[in-house]
């Protein structure tokens, strides 16, 4: 069973649809040194090729396994790490290899929500401090002097303002997450990376801070990078989602295709190994679950072809010996790209289960 | 007197923790039975307690700074009053653990086949040959590949999933009839959770024991548990078959539960509906009903939410509730007011 590629080249935005944030071919391999001249005998390529357009006001969810590659993306993209090849354009310029200094303006229009609140704040420094750092590294004048403009943010998170003076270890991690995004939000920036912003979080406090996060887009007219390994949560946030393989990104469509007609096998067994909250289908659940076996492979040495070839149900000669594009397939709406020679069909049998609902 | 029928019976379960700024009561009256071959799950927030319950079980409390009271009888044997001793012979043996990072529960320095043969002939009177056999046969049964070879390997050499395996190798290695597993997937991609749930279950059936599973995750719960304890400020706030606790939950803090939560078997819903504020500090838990701060119901019990705390009461077959709320009352806000919330869009 093969299916003809209905249209060839990789799948880019529609013209109506204005691309913040451009990525062409992006690379980042570390290099794996050996001995006393720290010779280099082998790279990980954490993000190996990877193509993505991030339009105005949209959010994007960047879904994977743990070292598929989706932090590192992020890094990337806000340049917190040097890209190795490829090309990252932002805002109609160039940005893929700017110096820190170079890169100063921008980081304005480009801030980062961190997992971990314990760690991405400074037990030393008061919130006033952290969130008027922005303003002072800048050199930005704000109307009112910095101690109002930080109460407005702080306001404008849902916390007290009069908390100006205390420090990280005097509130929650709900609220500590809280504190990051005032910081992120300073200096009004256009693009924000989110890498997994909720999963250190209680589920209650979870809930609180998507909203926020949803809020805020809507005030500020922001855009939206999310990385995150939840899916649930990256559906309920984005409007449209990549899913990342080994550095490679396997599958990229709106949300709603995506998530009702999963195209590519990894896509498919993700999600079917979301455990579902309802205990009556927990038989049915189980028998349609796609499980798949062993462990992902090292990125130092992928699979050669197709990177999922090794633990998928559907493999065949050719998916060792060709890599498969990442395009449109027949039948798919314009903006749904797979990369997989012989992407999973509706009603489709998946390794004698029938496909996850 | 432990009722012929229930395997683990745990009566008014109290563990405080006095501190510099005053008595922590993490575990403050836990009642709960569990039976061989059934699993329980224990749900709630970090700081509900569920973690502290799990050790208290195992009777891992160090006595000198934790007051525990109450009784914990497992086969009829009290793990309270009981000598560390004999707690320490049943530990391993008829009770076990499977912790939640397998990275820091397992010791770097030795091999993983050490750690299980250590583990085993300290119950079992068998030779390192012997139990060293043991370990392989565990290890292939929770599908670690090439047993044989792995066995040698030190716990690094093991990705997230695999040492996940054979941590549960380990806590299976003397055969125990109560298995208790804290958060064991929480660390892990969702294709391995996958997985270990799947051998979880599996190995239960097998085995017959009693598994109680520790998790912040409605999902895992909804696929392992057959009862479902909610706990929140140290307290149980709801229990229920696991069916009850998902279709028909009465308590205001297991309806917010499951309204924070986005689902993938269901519509996009525009708005999560979180649980307002934050668990509480179990060191000043506040007055009355623990929840009541967080709760939107509060108005309606007249006063006696910030007053007086709510028993824990019998509203249907084997449902209890800890709430002030009348019966009918919560049965009509879940139906006509939260249930339709949580499934628009599907």
């Amino acid at each position: 069973m093969t299916e003809s590629i209905a249209r060839e080249g990789v799948a880019t935005q529609t013209p109506s649809k204005e691309a913040l944030l451009s990525v062409q071919g992006l690379q980042k391999h570390f290099p794996i040194t050996k001995g006393l001249f720290k010779r280099q005998v082998a790279a990980v390529k954490a993000v190996d090729g990877i193509d993505f357009d991030v339009y105005k006001g949209e959010t994007l969810g960047l879904v994977g396994e743990s070292g598929c590659g989706k932090s590192t993306t992020g890094r990337l993209i806000t340049r917190l790490s040097e890209p190795t090849g490829g090309r990252i354009t932002f805002d109609g310029s160039d940005i893929s290899h700017l110096g820190t200094g170079a890169m100063r303006p921008y980081r304005r229009d480009m801030q980062m929500i961190f997992q971990d609140p314990f760690s991405s704040l400074n037990p030393r420094h008061t919130v006033g401090a952290i969130v008027g750092a922005p303003f002072h590294i800048q050199g930005v004048k704000t109307e009112h002097g910095v101690k109002r403009a930080v109460q407005d943010l702080l306001k404008l998170v849902g916390l007290n303002p009069e908390h100006y003076n205390r420090y990280p270890h005097e509130f929650s991690g709900g609220q500590r997450q809280r504190i990051g995004i005032a910081r992120t939000l300073a200096l009004k920036p256009k693009l924000i990376v989110a890498d997994e912003p909720v999963s250190a979080l209680d589920v209650s406090i979870q809930a609180q801070v998507v909203n926020l996060l949803e809020d805020l887009q809507e005030e500020l007219g922001l855009t939206y990078v999310v990385i995150a390994h939840d899916l649930s949560v990256v559906r309920h946030i984005s409007d449209r989602v990549a899913v990342m393989y080994l550095g490679k990104i396997v599958e990229v469509a709106d949300r709603e295709s995506l998530y009702s007609n999963p195209r590519h096998p990894y896509t498919v067994a993700l999600m079917s190994a979301v455990p579902v909250p309802n205990p009556r289908r927990r038989e049915s659940n189980q028998r349609e679950r796609v499980l798949l076996t062993g462990d992902v492979p090292s990125p130092i040495d992928p699979p050669s072809g197709c990177r999922f070839r090794t633990r998928c149900w559907k493999a065949q000669e050719i998916c060792a010996t060709t890599e498969p594009p990442l395009v449109v397939r027949e039948g798919d709406s314009p903006d749904h790209a797979t990369a997989c020679h012989f992407p999973v069909a509706d009603n489709e049998e998946v390794a004698g289960r029938s496909k996850a609902a | 007197m432990p009722a012929p029928d229930a395997f683990l019976d745990v009566r008014d379960l109290r563990i405080h923790f006095p501190t510099d700024d005053g008595l922590v009561k993490s575990v403050d009256g836990l009642n709960f039975k569990l039976q061989r071959g059934k699993t329980l799950g224990i749900v709630g927030e970090s700081g509900s307690g569920k973690s502290v319950t799990s050790l208290g079980i195992l009777g891992l409390h160090n006595k000198r700074n934790a007051r525990v009271s109450g009784e914990i009888l497992l086969d009829g044997t009290d793990i309270v009053s009981a000598d560390p001793e004999a707690v320490r012979k049943m530990r391993g043996r008829r009770m076990a653990m499977i912790f939640q990072d397998p990275l820091s529960a397992m010791h770097p320095y030795y091999t993983v086949g050490h750690q299980i043969v250590e583990a085993y002939r300290v119950h079992n009177n068998v030779s390192k040959a012997v139990a060293k056999k043991h370990a392989i046969d565990l290890l292939g049964r929770v599908g670690i590949p090439q047993p044989d070879r792995r066995v040698d390997d030190y716990p690094h050499q093991f990705s997230g999933g695999m040492r996940q395996r054979a941590m549960i190798a380990m806590a299976l290695s003397c055969d125990p009839e109560l298995l208790i597993a804290d958060e064991p997937t929480t660390a892990l991609d969702v294709t391995v959770q996958a997985q270990i749930l799947d051998l979880m279950r599996d190995l239960q059936q097998e085995f017959n024991s009693a598994l109680i599973i520790i998790t912040h995750d409605l999902g895992v719960v909804a696929e392992l548990a057959d009862d479902v304890l909610v706990m929140y400020g140290g307290k149980c706030i709801e229990y229920g078959s696991a069916v009850t606790i998902f279709e028909e939950p009465e308590h205001p803090y297991t309806w917010g539960l499951l309204g924070s939560m986005p689902r993938l078997d269901r519509g996009v819903t525009n708005r999560l509906m979180p649980i307002k504020g934050t668990p509480p500090s179990l060191i000043n838990v506040p007055s009355g009903c623990a929840f009541h701060p967080r709760c939107a119901y509060e108005p309606q019990t007249g006063g006696r939410g910030t007053t007086e705390v709510p028993e824990l009461v019998e509203s249907g077959r084997g449902h209890l509730v800890r709430c002030h709320l009348p019966v009918a009352e919560r049965k009509r806000i879940w139906q006509e007011q939260v249930r339709p919330k949580l499934e628009a869009g599907s």
